[in-house]
């Protein structure tokens, strides 16, 4: 671990300092934002600092370093503390976050479920992550070797009522849903119509994916990270890269125009997220043109991205130190095609926007109040379209945005499934801009490189970051001897999916499908 | 009322496929294939290129891929060249594990009559109007996108008479996508046994094949065939909805190629 390294690839600052166990709580908590009353303004996230995850690392001797990252303006800061094992060498205790960072709930879950750390007066540490049997001896993967096996017997038993009343029953809906759909089960607590509350259990999809990593080369190591969120495969490609980059020895310079293409895979996989989830609200709404014309825009972009790339999803484009080559589309037909696709979803996004049986659906639907989204650090289109104007394009850029200009994008405060869709509208647009410039300063670029930077890692640590199209996506990279030691990716989905259970208020049954979509969260990112 | 006027604004965006071929999806990697000519001996280094360990020595001298473990990163066919190139057709999908090594053995080839003979007889029933349920055991999400492409208008996969049903009790064919994680063991169980007979069951991409990289790992089970049986094997990470659809088809029976056979 070297604090205070300078990125090359991400930011150019974070920093790192080590507190006591007994004092985690206490530093995290008076630096992180965590004001819950009053209107926050959307500048108030320039001057504070947002809690942004807690990541577990394995030692040696059997304690565990607990890594707390605080996004701020420009940057990232680490909060990082030692829990020692107790006398008996089980894993050992820590006070825990949540009851002052609300935020933390889910990950102190997490690292409970794969490190059995127990974080003293947590309000509720069900499993999260990893499926067992509540109050038997977690089987705490965290210490395991790759291949090792591991008896996971999923439990099945009902989780107790948080509701009690009158005709209030659980209903558990999934993991196996009607339609084509990631694996999740929530469970509604209802009298017949309204959610008054709501739960949702994740590890159905747990695949070990952090123990996977364990021992991988880098360039392994990214097919691997393609695959823990398949529709974000190129930001997490790019975090991850990014974080190996800046463990390299001596300074990695990624060619510019590498880290152009990066940009234009990003944003066209931006665009193909969104799209998806406005064909999902339109699905739900029975708008069944909108929907048709939604998923065959949607299959043009995923076209566009096999013709530059060969793969659908741009799978194989993002290498640790650069990108595997020069697109195999041109600059110019790929401008024009990108022209005729916009212009295309601009027409429709407009119709869509003055079709009233369609906006009825949305307006007032799963809000998420600006004071829960502050005080619980929602973050991607969740957050901005509940008064944060946060994107680390812009906050904290890296790769080429720090040179491409990024157009001005409007936050919106109205916290419903409405105003998600307005964020991503313009998202959307922006992504068409940002593309467009990254391609016109990517012509006359010679198709012989170089495309990429050797990178030898040195032993240590360091983080990654991007804006994926579901928001913040960050991955902490441990190396050892040039192979990863640990890597935790996390994305904006499990940071959201924590929130979710809470915009249910005056909702209904039918309101589901519109509130999951306009969260566009992929279950396969949150459980890993 | 607007809506009326855009939706007829393209005209059909639909695909002809299988009754033609559709050249579009011959621009994707389909899979990788083993170049015929080089007669070399065994490759000591050649396994080790591979990261998910699907390339070995076959019988007859050269390389062999395992397609059923290939996630298609391309690194073969860019260091060795000479040896292996990416194969343009999508249709990829088998109705043997053993049948998705490439090159094929006189083996495989003996005993796909036999399968393939048993899974018309069983299909029979189904060949106009087929429903078809997902299961999710462990994906990581993309698989998902793939076979919802396949109800919008480029595929639109109604106009075959093959629709998405809600109920494993109506569900003729499942697809299961994913790595077989512990977890999804028991719900994917007890999907496939509330279907009626016949039920065919389709492993949708290399992950639920054999769990390409994201297995070996102490959640997933390497794929799902120990879990249900599988009857047709479609390889892809993820494949492409054109490789899902031939999957589909090859499964009820309904490829122009099986129709004509007898």
């Amino acid at each position: 671990m070297r604090p205070g390294q300078a990125l090359t690839s991400g930011d150019q600052s974070w920093s790192e300092i080590s507190v006591p166990a007994n004092h985690l709580a206490e530093v995290v908590a008076s630096s992180a934002r965590t004001e819950g009353s009053g209107q926050p303004d959307a500048s108030a996230s320039r001057r504070t600092k947002r809690f942004a995850g807690l990541f577990g690392s394995a030692l040696e001797d059997g304690s565990v370093l607990l890594r707390v990252a605080l996004a701020r303006y420009g940057g990232f800061e680490v909060v990082s503390s030692v829990v020692a094992p107790r006398p008996d060498g089980r894993p050992g205790s820590y006070e825990a976050l949540t009851p002052v960072v609300p935020g933390a709930a889910w990950y102190e879950r997490e690292v409970a479920d794969l490190f059995g750390l127990a974080p003293e007066g947590h309000p509720r540490i069900d499993p999260l992550v990893l499926p067992r049997k509540k109050g038997e001896d977690p089987p705490r993967p965290g210490w395991r070797m790759p291949g090792q096996d591991l008896p996971i017997v999923p439990d099945e038993t009902p989780l107790p009522a948080h509701l009690a009343g009158e005709g209030v029953f659980t209903l558990p809906y999934g993991p196996v849903r009607s339609g084509v759909f990631e694996s999740v089960q929530y469970l509604v607590e209802t009298p017949g119509e309204d959610i008054p509350h709501l739960r949702a259990r994740v590890y159905h999809k747990h695949r070990g994916i952090e123990v996977r990593f364990q021992g991988l080369s880098p360039a392994d190591g990214v097919l691997l990270a393609e695959r823990v969120e398949g529709v974000a495969s190129v930001a997490h490609a790019t975090a991850f890269s990014q974080a190996v980059e800046s463990l390299s020895a001596g300074e990695v310079h990624v060619p510019p125009a590498a880290m152009l293409v990066r940009v234009v895979h990003a944003e066209l996989e931006r665009v193909a997220n969104h799209l998806d989830s406005t064909a999902r609200h339109t699905e739900a709404a029975g708008q069944a043109v909108a929907y048709a014309r939604l998923t065959w825009h949607k299959e043009r972009i995923m076209r566009l991205r096999a013709d530059l790339c060969g793969h659908r999803f741009g799978r194989g484009v993002v290498v640790p130190g650069g990108v595997a080559g020069p697109p195999m589309l041109a600059p110019g037909p790929t401008l024009g095609q990108l022209a005729t696709i916009e212009a295309d979803i601009r027409a429709d996004i407009h119709l869509l926007m003055a079709t009233s049986s369609f906006i009825d659906r949305l307006r007032g639907t799963g809000v998420l109040s600006p004071e829960v989204a502050s005080s619980r650090g929602a973050i991607g289109p969740v957050g901005r379209a509940s008064g944060s104007d946060e994107d680390l394009r812009a906050y904290r850029p890296y790769g080429a945005y720090r040179t491409i200009q990024m157009p001005a994008h409007r936050y919106r405060d109205s916290g419903d499934a409405l105003g998600r869709q307005l964020v991503r509208n313009e998202e959307i647009w922006g992504a068409f801009e940002v593309c467009r410039r990254a391609l016109e300063a990517l012509e006359g670029v010679p198709a012989d490189g170089p495309w990429t930077a050797p990178v030898a890692p040195v032993d240590g640590t360091a983080w990654g970051w991007v804006e994926a199209p579901q928001g913040e996506l960050l991955y902490l990279v441990e190396t050892e001897a040039g192979r990863l030691r640990r890597v935790k990716p996390r994305s904006a989905s499990f940071h959201n999916l924590a929130l979710f259970p809470d915009v249910f208020t005056g909702d209904i049954f039918t309101d589901f499908a519109f509130i999951e979509a306009s969260f566009g969260l992929s279950i396969a990112g949150v459980a890993n | 009322m607007p809506w009326v006027t855009r939706g007829l604004r393209n005209g059909v965006l639909t695909s002809r496929y299988p009754a033609r071929p559709d050249g579009y999806g011959e621009n994707w990697r389909g899979g990788v294939a083993v170049k015929p000519s080089p007669t070399r001996g065994p490759d000591a280094d050649l396994p080790d290129i591979c990261p998910t360990g699907a390339i070995a020595g076959a019988p007859h001298g050269g390389p062999a891929v395992d397609r059923g473990k290939c996630i298609l990163c391309g690194r073969c066919v860019k260091e060795r060249p000479d040896l292996f190139d990416f194969d343009r057709s999508f249709e990829v999908a088998s109705i043997a594990r053993p049948a998705l090594v490439v090159p094929p053995t006189e083996e495989t080839s003996a005993s796909l009559a036999a399968l393939r003979e048993d899974l018309a007889r069983r299909v029979r029933a189904l060949r106009r109007s087929v429903h078809l349920r997902h299961v999710d055991a462990g994906s990581d999400g993309s698989e998902e996108w793939e076979i919802a492409a396949l109800l919008g208008p480029v595929y639109d996969i109604h106009r075959l008479g093959i629709f998405f049903t809600a109920s494993p009790r109506h569900a003729d064919l499942l697809l299961v996508t994913g790595a077989g994680s512990a977890g999804m063991a028991g719900p994917l169980r007890s999907t496939y046994e509330a279907m009626p007979d016949p039920r065919i069951v389709m492993a949708v991409g290399t992950d639920a094949i054999s769990g390409g990289i994201v297995s070996p790992s102490y959640a997933t089970a390497g794929g799902v065939g120990g879990t249900v049986p599988v009857d047709v094997w479609v390889p892809g990470s993820p494949p492409s909805p054109f490789s899902v659809l031939h999957g589909i088809l090859m499964a009820i029976g309904r490829l122009p190629m099986q129709a004509a056979s007898p």
